[in-house]
């Protein structure tokens, strides 16, 4: 007995081995599955071998769990399988994921410094888009001016505007550079 | 050779047979080069691997109790191992694991699409 016990034992154990190097290896998710089972299943025989070799009857419970888990699982994971990208069919090294890291990081910052520039940008903007609107303002009354001085900056509170009065279509021409200009002053009290 | 002596005997080669299975499954699934060859060589431990492995702990415990509960693991075995297998495969057809030019017999592909006259149990369109 103790030499059929000590054979099933090798044979299982490099069954659990060639198992887990297909797990490692296994291009996709559904090869790592059909590898996850058969070790599942190579696990049940093992907790099975041992229950024979000591007689004992208190581990059989172990053996219903397993194959429940093993089905769950395979099941779970089929279900939900999706097209893989192409460099999900191997472990990346190390090396590997500190460089995507490293780019994601600097990717982040460089749209922070992006996002930075931007604001000075428009907040140069904005200083001289109402100085300008103070000398339009100044220079002309009447209702020839059609050029906004900025579009950026207006364009929300001139939509909150538009709600706020909406039956003044006829004198729109005529408020149209003040509502223009109010708001970019505002903006730039607004911001230290 | 006393009967226990027997027995015994009877259980060892339930046993190795079972792992031999087992073995042969890890094998399979290292060597084969397609999803399915790899699905079909894992089949080999989770029926017959697994119903050799617990007749033999059944021979060796020896008891009408432990017998019924081992039935219980290979009745639910069996009737698992196919549904997830079902699942795995059908993953790996809609995800474009199989290659349908190294199946001889293709189902679940229009009859029109890869073949030029349909078989006798394919559906017609």
């Amino acid at each position: 007995m103790i030499y059929a016990v000590i054979l099933a034992a090798a044979f299982l154990a490099g069954a659990a081995i060639l198992a887990l190097v297909r797990a490692e290896k296994g291009p996709s998710m559904l090869d790592r599955t059909v590898a996850f089972d058969v070790f599942t299943t190579t696990l049940v025989a093992g907790v099975a071998l041992e229950a024979a070799w000591s007689r004992r009857t208190d581990t059989l419970v172990l053996l219903v769990v397993l194959s429940l888990v093993g089905f769950v699982g395979s099941v779970t994971i089929s279900r939900f399988a999706a097209v893989e990208p192409e460099d999900a069919a191997r472990v990346r090294t190390r090396e590997e994921v500190e460089e995507e890291r490293r780019a994601e990081r600097a990717a982040e910052e460089a749209a922070v410094r992006a996002e930075q520039e931007r604001r000075e940008a428009l907040r140069a903007e904005g200083v001289e888009a109402a100085v300008r609107a103070a000398e339009k303002e100044a220079a002309e009354k009447a209702a020839t001016a059609g050029v906004e001085p900025d579009g950026d900056l207006a364009e929300p509170d001139r939509g909150a505007d538009a709600e706020a009065e909406p039956e003044i279509d006829a004198a729109e021409t005529l408020a149209e550079p003040t509502r223009a200009g109010e708001p970019t002053t505002d903006e730039t009290e607004a911001r230290p | 050779m006393t009967v226990d002596g027997v027995l015994d005997v009877v259980a060892g080669v339930c046993l190795v047979l079972g792992a031999f299975l087992s073995l042969v499954a890890g094998i399979g699934i290292l060597h084969f080069k397609d999803l399915l060859a790899r699905m079909h060589a894992a089949t080999k431990p989770q029926v017959l691997g697994l119903l050799l492995m617990l007749v033999g702990l059944g021979i060796r415990l020896e008891s009408w109790g432990v017998a019924g509960l081992l039935l219980l693991v290979i009745c639910f075995q069996m009737l698992t191992a196919p549904v997830a297998a079902h699942m795995v495969g059908r993953a790996g057809y809609r995800t474009g694991k199989v290659q349908s030019e190294h199946l001889a017999f293709d189902e679940l592909t229009d009859a029109s699409d890869n073949r030029d006259e349909p078989g006798p149990s394919s559906p017609r369109t």
